[in-house]
């Protein structure tokens, strides 16, 4: 029996590499197929000049349609966000923008994947942006925010490799000056936790949001398994916690409230959330019944915006939600993440 | 008390070996190959992984964390229980086949996974597969090789093993260089890789392979086998010393970090010095191993470490030159190239051979716990006191502990 299997083991050996290799084979080249037909398709959706949008208040955002014009950054009315868009040919896997300035996070596929913020200046209505400012970041692309004055800009990243054995997930949070310089690595600044001055070695810093100022920013700060609001100081190189269990916070336009995601028990669900910065008051969105995974745009202040993947396709959609306990999401620009609303 | 670092092949060890005369056994090397083919396919998927459960299964990063942290300590509680298995049933190719169709069948359920809970049983059972297998696979490379040339066999095994986890994140990046979005193909790939190591190990390495009593020319009564009897002094002494020096093995992640945090290099070439400390490893495995057969197994083990210590000085100097950063890449292969396989060597050759996956398993879950725990307390030791003086202050504790070790394992030699 032994010399039996020995005799047909080469046999079925090789009509195993055959099967796999086979059946590996077709697999990638009907995805090589299907990559190619996709990225050549035009756009589905109803297009218009970048100048038209820009002459009038806009959502400025990434296009996430299965088409050409994937990850490119399009813009569409404020007054007809369902309308046509215009689309530009910059990619960003993040983007955003404020007062004239934009800043676009990339992922450049390489031998060695490299991480880029630019940041870009808008100026008359249809003109290209044009690149004034820019840093390579340490990993993957996941929040960046731009002061009201278009001045201040933010990015978050993910860090893989920080460490190999050590496992749990790292953030790197950056605030710059730009055009000028960087204020560093947002760990680094003095942090006081529930009203003492700590430096534990697991902090992580994420998701800023600015105020009108140029110095006071909020941001998510994580430790020893809890997550907190905090308020920063750029001059005095502070962070401050002032609530806990908020993450990826967004100021409104009036600068008295907190869009932030909350947390279920596990930490793997979230759900839209308003704090009242004065009162403390806390109003859970129930409405929105998926878990949401972005840092929630201000449509006005009272309604709120972020992207939302759909369940059957890999394809966001941008919502929009009334900051009312009982109201219900509705789709605002499909086919997009990562809203920017240029007032 | 047997010990069996003498040279002498002892009962059937020889056989094959003597058979192969001078050569690397042909059981080591299609060891070897199905390493190769299973790191591509393990590899390959790990360089996606955190970009695929993020970008396209919709886990953020948070939860990935979580899965994260399930790698770890699954793999060394199963190992010792795979090892006692391997031994008890005196076979430990199906022990390690089946180890290695576990990480297959992870693959397949990874591919299918949409949320968080089968993403973690997927990455889960691919780790529990690594933890089974490791060890009776080890034990058969001890078993398959004339035990005069056990450091080289070792070597050879790791240079495959080495070449197969170099070529994985670089079969990843073609496709998804050609593929926008190919996340699935890279998973149907590496599916493919996986089956490939599966079936070669089903086809090529013999179900007795390994089996200490495959000669006995008629059916004894088997003895009852108590893990015990792996520990011995030998053993123990070796499990001891390997743990203290894991202890300030602090990982290579830590020594790029204190290179990146004295501007050697800018933080997206990080992926490059895996590579590079890689290329260093499985081009110094084989030399290693020969040098471990002649100086012997438990010195070069032992002062492998050297290497390791030269590394922390170069991430501690803080000149933030180049070739700072070259050297301590390289010291880092030089080190695992040195002490990885030897590892297994010493500890087959400590323990009876009834029980050599036991012993294997044993010595290395000292090691990965102990390195884990060297992680987390460097983590502190690093916000405590800064990265230089931290680094300072474990070449040092080093560089105390490895004439000590050193001393200790000699006697254990005798």
């Amino acid at each position: 029996m032994k010399t039996a299997w020995v005799k047909q083991r080469t046999t079925v050996f090789g009509a195993i590499v055959v099967l796999v290799t086979a059946g590996v084979t077709a697999y990638a080249l009907s995805a090589i197929a299907e990559n190619d037909r996709r990225t050549s398709r035009a756009t589905d959706a109803t297009t218009t000049s970048l100048t038209q949008v820009e002459e009038g208040p806009r959502i400025l955002f990434r296009h996430t349609g299965r088409d050409a014009d994937y990850g490119h950054v399009g813009a569409v009315a404020l007054a007809d966000p369902g309308g046509p868009r215009a689309l530009t040919d910059l990619s960003c896997d993040r983007v955003y923008a404020r007062a004239g300035s934009v800043s676009c996070l990339t992922t450049e596929r390489g031998v060695v994947t490299r991480y880029r913020a630019t940041d870009l200046a808008t100026s008359t209505p249809g003109a290209r942006w044009r690149e004034v400012d820019g840093v390579d970041l340490p990993g993957l692309p996941s929040r960046t925010r731009i002061s009201p004055d278009g001045r201040l800009v933010s990015s978050t990243v993910f860090v893989n490799g920080d460490s190999y054995m050590v496992s749990g997930f790292s953030t790197r949070t950056v605030v710059r000056r730009i055009g000028g310089a960087s204020y560093g690595d947002l760990e680094k600044f003095r942090l006081v936790v529930d009203g003492r001055r700590v430096a534990p070695a697991d902090r992580n810093v994420w998701g800023v949001t600015f105020a009108a100022d140029d110095r006071t920013f909020y941001a998510t700060v994580a430790t020893g398994g809890r997550t907190y609001l905090a308020r920063g100081d750029l001059a005095e190189r502070s962070l401050t916690t002032i609530a806990d269990h908020v993450e990826c916070p967004s100021l409104s336009p009036d600068g008295t409230r907190i869009a932030f995601k909350e947390a279920d028990k596990d930490g793997t669900r979230w759900t839209p959330a308003v704090l009242d910065l004065a009162t403390g008051r806390r109003t859970v969105l129930a409405g929105e019944t998926h878990s949401i995974d972005d840092q929630i745009e201000w449509l006005d202040d009272d309604t709120v915006l972020y992207g939302l993947e759909r369940e059957d396709e890999p394809v966001s959609d941008v919502w929009s939600l009334d900051t009312e306990p009982t109201a219900t999401p509705r789709v605002l620009v499909p086919e997009a993440a990562s809203p920017a609303v240029l007032r | 008390m047997y010990l069996s670092l003498s040279d002498r092949p002892a009962t059937s060890t020889g056989a094959e070996a003597r058979r192969s005369g001078g050569r690397v056994s042909r059981t080591v090397i299609t060891l070897g190959i199905v390493s190769l083919l299973t790191d591509i396919s393990s590899e390959s998927v790990s360089a996606i992984l955190p970009l695929y459960l993020t970008a396209v299964v919709g886990l953020s990063p948070v939860a990935y964390g979580l899965v994260d942290g399930l790698y770890q300590g699954v793999s060394s509680l199963v190992r010792i229980a795979a090892g006692w298995a391997a031994d008890r049933t005196d076979r430990p190719q199906p022990v390690a086949l089946a180890g290695y169709a576990m990480s297959a069948v992870a693959r397949l359920g990874l591919l299918f996974a949409g949320g968080f809970g089968t993403i973690s049983a997927a990455i889960s059972l691919d780790r529990v597969g690594k933890g089974v297998r490791t060890a009776p696979r080890d034990a058969m490379i001890a078993a398959s090789s004339d035990p005069a040339h056990l450091g080289r066999s070792f070597g050879v095994h790791r240079a495959l093993d080495t070449i197969g986890a170099t070529l994985g994140p670089l079969l990843a990046f073609v496709i998804l260089w050609r593929i926008a979005d190919g996340y699935d193909t890279v998973l149907v790939v590496s599916l493919g890789f996986a089956v490939l190591g599966v079936a070669t190990m089903a086809c090529f390495v013999p179900f007795r392979t390994g089996a200490v009593r495959r000669t006995a020319p008629h059916r004894e009564p088997r003895p009852t086998l108590r893990w015990r009897t792996a520990l011995t002094p030998g053993l123990l002494r070796l499990t001891g010393v390997s743990g203290v020096l894991a202890l300030l093995t602090i990982g290579d992640g830590f020594v790029y970090l204190a290179l990146l945090d004295t501007g050697g290099f800018a933080a997206q070439w990080f992926p490059v010095l895996y590579v590079g400390t890689n290329l260093a490893y499985l081009t110094l495995a084989v030399p290693m191993g020969r040098l471990a057969d002649r100086a012997g197994r438990a010195t070069v083990l032992v002062l492998g470490h050297l290497p390791l210590a030269a590394a922390y000085l170069c991430a501690a100097s803080g000149s933030g030159a180049l070739w700072t950063t070259c050297a301590a890449v390289l010291l880092l292969g030089v080190f695992y190239a040195a002490t990885d396989g030897t590892l297994a060597a010493v500890a087959g050759q400590l323990v009876p051979e009834t029980v050599r996956a036991s012993g294997i398993a044993t010595a290395q879950t000292a090691v990965a716990v102990a390195r884990l725990v060297a992680a987390t307390g460097f983590g502190l030791l690093w916000y405590a006191v800064g990265p230089r003086v931290a680094m300072l202050a474990v070449c040092v504790a080093l560089l105390a502990a490895i004439p000590a070790g050193f001393a200790v394992l000699r006697r254990a030699a005798r």
